[in-house]
């Protein structure tokens, strides 16, 4: 009973049937900074993670910004 | 999770807001909220041409997207970097900002600093001392000085950029950790224009949060690079925000009442400091006629002389 969740070059098993945010928890990733896609849609991290699934995680923190620039 | 509005399948939790909306009606939100912040901090009006600086980012991208659906008049500003970083970063990044702009009919304009100044930004910095070997202190002052050029030569009444609330919040953050005051005083929603030649500056998206500008893009189906600027990796920006992001996991709207309550200090006058007033007095760059703070060349003009002075040397 396990699903993915791809954040960049790196995959993380994890229990199906939890929520995503709680996998999240567990894996120490901040919600704050991802957003969970299943088949290229945006999806809530209250869903539960389906058996075999695979959550693509995009993160949503940009490069470093200086003053006004 | 159900959408306040319909009832549908949500797709976004904002717990600052406690607010959660499906793809159509979150799709809607934000271009409502940036036309609320436009207004509140009066930063351009219908009739206002707007140029907006574009990297091919989400923020940027979508803020293009929105002031297009709002009904401005918004023309788009590139300036290739010239940075590969092994992922051909900037050829990647000017990619999506064409294509954007050729898929929805806009216009363009794009600045190859290479091509103008003689150096890419990795070259420059590496031939100068500023920024400690690091580019982003020499590519910060050339875009802000190409950008306010193009706006002031091309006659635009503001020029937009992409800035987050996040952005806002870790640049205010380093300044209140450092004490910056001078820092402080000049950060805002808006900074105004100035009669020796600053073009007035708005960042229209600086009160949402990154993650919703980021899923905004996705919602939309903009295309935009999802890849980190390759210099900006350790940089002390993320590390600020990666800290804020925590503190905002364990008390949600943390972020924005942290901007929110310095706006509302400097609207009260807490902020207003000598060093301020001495920052007001500007001279006109005897090579490139833009304002700076000394009765000289600017720093951008000392920069880039002293970059092609060594880079004949060189050759």
């Amino acid at each position: 009973m396990t699903a993915q969740l791809v954040l960049r070059d790196k995959t993380f098993d994890v229990e199906a049937g939890q929520t995503i945010r709680q996998a999240l928890d567990r894996l120490d990733i901040v919600p704050e900074t991802v957003l969970p896609v299943r088949h290229g849609k945006l999806v809530a991290e209250d869903e539960l993670l389906k058996e075999g699934e695979s959550i693509r995680l995009v993160a949503v923190i940009s490069g470093g910004v200086e003053g006004f620039a | 999770m159900r959408c306040r509005k319909c009832g549908e399948r949500a797709v976004l939790n904002m717990r600052q807001h406690k607010l959660a909306l499906c793809a159509d009606h979150f799709a809607e939100w934000i271009p409502e909220q940036t036309q609320r912040f436009i207004e509140k901090y009066r930063m351009f009006r219908p009739e206002h041409r707007v140029l907006v600086a574009v990297s091919g980012g989400k923020d940027s991208l979508g803020l293009w997207d929105v002031l297009i659906r709002l009904g401005y008049s918004a023309d788009g500003l590139y300036i290739g970097l010239g940075i590969d970083g092994g992922t051909g970063y900037s050829a990647e990044s000017q990619k999506r900002c064409e294509a954007f702009a050729q898929d929805r009919g806009l216009t363009l304009h794009k600045v190859d600093v290479a091509e103008v100044e003689g150096a890419t930004i990795p070259e420059a910095s590496a031939l100068t001392h500023r920024g400690r070997g690091k580019p982003c202190s020499v590519c910060g002052l050339t875009k802000r000085h190409v950008m306010n050029r193009m706006a002031r030569d091309g006659g635009y009444d503001a020029l937009a950029t992409g800035h987050n609330l996040d952005d806002e919040a870790a640049v205010l953050f380093g300044n209140t950790l450092s004490w910056s005051v001078g820092y402080l005083a000049r950060q805002g929603p808006v900074l105004e224009a100035h009669a020796d030649g600053f073009a007035r500056k708005v960042k229209p998206f600086c009160r949402l949060y990154e993650r919703e500008t980021a899923a905004y893009a996705l919602v939309r189906g903009i295309d935009y690079i999802y890849e980190e600027c390759p210099y900006s990796v350790g940089a002390t920006s993320l590390a600020h925000k990666d800290l804020l992001n925590r503190l905002e996991a364990g008390r949600p709207g943390a972020k924005l009442s942290f901007y929110l309550s310095f706006l509302q200090a400097k609207e009260a006058g807490l902020l207003r400091t000598e060093s301020q007033s001495s920052a007001d007095v500007l001279h006109r760059c005897p090579s490139c006629g833009q304002p700076t703070s000394v009765p000289e060349k600017c720093a951008f003009c000392r920069t880039w002389d002293q970059v092609r002075a060594r880079h004949t040397v060189r050759a």
